[in-house]
């Protein structure tokens, strides 16, 4: 695995070096550490994925399939140099490191094992690291760069798997890829005596036609409407084939340029760039509206179940970046699906009606008892029956407002179910309501927010105290609304747990950060006068670093009992 | 681009159309560019549909024939939606030749009717695609609208 690593390095730096010119680094790539938005999260270490992935893992086959899982991004991993070198403090050896236990309490030190690596890349990176890709493969299978982005576009972006698989025979890879092998002059609009569009049918002398090198020959009139009703209204790009039915040529980037207008081409260049970010694993797009960067995250798929990975963009929001849905740490994805989906359901109502209520036995009616006797009259139908055994009332007899059959089995049965389903929905009414409780606040804590940038303004004012001074009220807030995120997704991470030691500890956890985080929401009350009291500062500074500091403890021993399953 | 381009095609493919039909294809009616009827008729021996004929509508976009048209079966006194696994009660057809990703500019109304009358011909299921009744009832949405998954390529 190891070996493989550094054979990978090594080909790399020697492809580096025969096309150096063509490799630049990207001046404006931002790791995530170094971000000033990001530092909350991504404490003060470097993003370094080896290990990252080594936290929280103590036994050496999790290290081991860590460690390959990283291996297995990095073939298509651009050429940035910034992985490499820190991988390099890591110090590799043929066996994995028996010290790894030192190891691991050395990178606690600096990295919290919830935390993982990051980079936000900005539109101008993503074009960056496509086109030092096709000059690459450009230079190494000596292609036109259309064909080289063409084939890359098949391969996903795998450029180690297309060299391979194109040394291999060049004339699959092309083949499959919609790429032919003749070698045509340039393409260029041609006018061809006797020719008929089979599109329009038009068989005007002197018509400008157009062919890709499969040879079917169109009209550029046609041509040019195909390509902007691909492009403007089904949002294709990387992949629109020759119009000719059954053709599987694929248009290039060079075609498409003499044939379309301006605006469609930039349109034609946003889906290319769109194409890039979804083939690859490792990037995804930032889902705030209106945000154009993307995040690079070497976390797998089948990773999800064990790490939760919270990602930054430089837009300031916080997100999954398994399921892009907003930060849910410490929630695994598939557990915050699963109780959003049970949030939205109607199945609680259902649940509290099988809880709270009973059928009258002839019309089905449900009802709700809400006080008086057992002896019910159903208001639809009039049968009389006996809400405890739900038997006729008459069969009472004489034990007038006292069921004594309430002992016979069938009732029996009928009261067990009946208080379990209770258990349960109360049970999930609990988690429900702090889970709804902290979203709310959460929501009322984006208002504290403005009022503080308010309040600041104010402050500096009236106390004289510098911007720099009162910056402590920004960080106080943002603390207090990244820790109501967490706390809302511990109660749905709660309601999964089953009962155990562990369990005890997390609900311990749970409870300290809960009360660091309303003692720091009760600051926020305090009016601006006594704000400006320096020694109230110092006691905001203290709760807002103890509340921190409770989140991330929290966080890390979530983060490492779910690695360790 | 205007319904010029799609009329100035339209207009040459009737012009081919009234010279000459492959054998079991007939024009009904294409008194405008929006809208034609043709009448198929299997050929062979197949008793599904042997001594049928059927009405197909097809109605053309502007953007014709870069956009595929809408081609449905119709239903008449005289004229039944044949029974076929990719041909819904309501005369709604799933071909992948029709959708976006299918089809081509290059194909036309006869190459169409053609198709069809050998989807016809090659079949040997009596049956309605899977959940006909719940479609057909619960549809509202235009044939090009709907996701078709074309899972079987070969009926």
């Amino acid at each position: 695995m190891i070996r493989k690593f550094f054979q990978f390095n090594w080909k790399r730096k020697a492809a580096e070096a025969t096309i150096s010119s063509s490799t630049i680094l990207p001046n404006k790539r931002i790791l995530a550490s170094a971000g000033p938005e990001s530092s909350v999260v991504a404490a003060a270490a470097p993003p370094t994925p080896v290990t990252t992935a080594s936290n929280g893992m103590d036994s050496e086959d999790d290290f081991m399939s860590a460690v390959s899982s990283e291996d297995d991004i990095l073939p298509d991993d651009d050429s940035d140099n910034d992985d490499m070198s820190d991988a390099e403090d890591f110090d590799f050896d043929d066996e994995p490191d028996p010290d790894l236990g030192m190891h691991k309490d050395i990178s606690d030190s600096k990295k919290a094992p919830f935390d993982i690596s990051f980079k936000v890349y900005q539109p101008s990176d993503i074009q960056r690291q496509q086109d030092e890709l096709i000059n690459e493969v450009n230079m190494i299978l000596d292609i036109s760069k259309e064909e080289a982005a063409i084939l890359l576009r098949h391969f996903r972006w795998n450029k180690e798997r297309l060299i391979e698989d194109y040394m291999d025979s060049p004339s699959r890879v092309l083949e499959a890829a919609g790429l032919s092998q003749t070698t045509a002059g340039p393409l260029k609009r041609e006018v061809i005596p006797g020719f008929v569009c089979d599109i329009c049918c038009n068989e005007e002398e002197g018509l400008q036609s157009f062919s890709i090198k499969c040879g079917h020959r169109y009209c550029v009139n046609c041509y040019s409407y195909y390509l902007s009703q691909k492009i403007a209204e089904e949002g294709e790009a990387a992949r629109i084939q020759c119009p000719a039915d059954g053709c599987s040529l694929i248009i290039d980037a060079r075609s498409l340029e003499i044939l379309v207008a301006p605006e469609l081409k930039k349109r034609y260049h946003a889906l290319l760039n769109q194409t890039y970010v979804e083939d690859k694993e490792t990037l995804k797009w930032c889902p705030a509206p209106d945000c154009q960067n993307a995040i690079e995250c070497p976390v797998k798929k089948k990773d999800l179940d064990k790490v939760v990975p919270t990602v930054a963009c430089l837009c300031s929001h916080r997100f999954c970046f398994g399921c892009r849905e907003d930060d849910h740490q410490p929630a695994p994805c598939e557990l915050v699906k699963r109780w959003l989906k049970k949030c939205k359901d109607d199945s609680e109502t259902a649940n509290w009606i099988s809880a709270n209520t009973k059928e009258c036995p002839k019309c089905n009616s449900t009802i709700e008892k809400n006080g008086g006797c057992n002896h019910m009259t159903c208001r639809k139908c009039k049968h009389e029956f006996c809400w405890m055994c739900m038997g006729l009332w008459s069969e009472h007899g004489t034990s007038w407002y006292n069921c004594n059959r309430f002992e016979e089995k069938s009732g029996l049965e009928a009261r067990d179910a009946q208080a379990k389903s209770r258990v349960s929905l109360e049970r999930y009414l609990h988690y429900y309501n702090r889970y709804a409780n902290h979203s709310q606040s959460a929501r009322l804590d984006k208002d504290i927010y403005h009022k503080t940038e308010k309040k600041m303004v104010q402050l500096q004012k009236e106390s004289g105290m510098s911007w720099i001074e009162v910056q402590y009220l920004n960080s106080a807030s943002q603390a207090l609304q990244t820790c109501r995120q967490t706390l809302m997704w511990t109660y749905a991470f709660a309601f999964y747990l089953s009962r155990n030691n562990l369990t005890e500890i997390f609900e311990e956890n749970q409870k300290d950060l809960e009360m660091a985080v309303e003692g720091l929401s009760e600051m926020f009350e305090k009016p601006v006068t006594e704000l400006a009291d320096a020694k109230l500062k110092v006691v905001i500074m203290d709760k807002t670093s103890y509340c921190n500091k409770r989140r991330i403890i929290l966080l890390n021993d979530t983060a490492d009992n779910l690695a360790n399953g | 681009m205007t319904a010029q381009f799609a009329a100035k095609r339209l207009g040459k493919e009737l012009q081919k159309i009234n010279n000459s039909l492959p054998p079991g294809i007939e024009l009904v009616s294409a008194d405008n560019f929006e809208e034609w009827l043709l009448d198929i008729r299997v050929l062979d021996n197949n008793p599904l549909y042997r001594g049928h004929t059927y009405r197909l509508k097809f109605k053309f976009a502007s953007s014709y024939p870069i956009e595929p048209p809408e081609v449905v079966f119709v239903k008449l006194a005289d004229r039944l939606i044949p029974i076929h696994p990719h041909i819904y009660s309501n005369g709604i057809i799933c071909l992948d030749l029709l959708s976006s990703q299918g089809w081509s500019p290059v194909q036309n109304v006869e190459s169409v009717c053609m198709s069809l009358q050998s989807m016809l011909t090659g079949n040997t299921k009596d049956e309605r695609p899977p959940g006909d009744e719940e479609f057909v009832r619960a549809n509202r949405l235009r044939p090009k609208d709907i996701d078709f998954f074309y899972h079987d390529n070969n009926v």
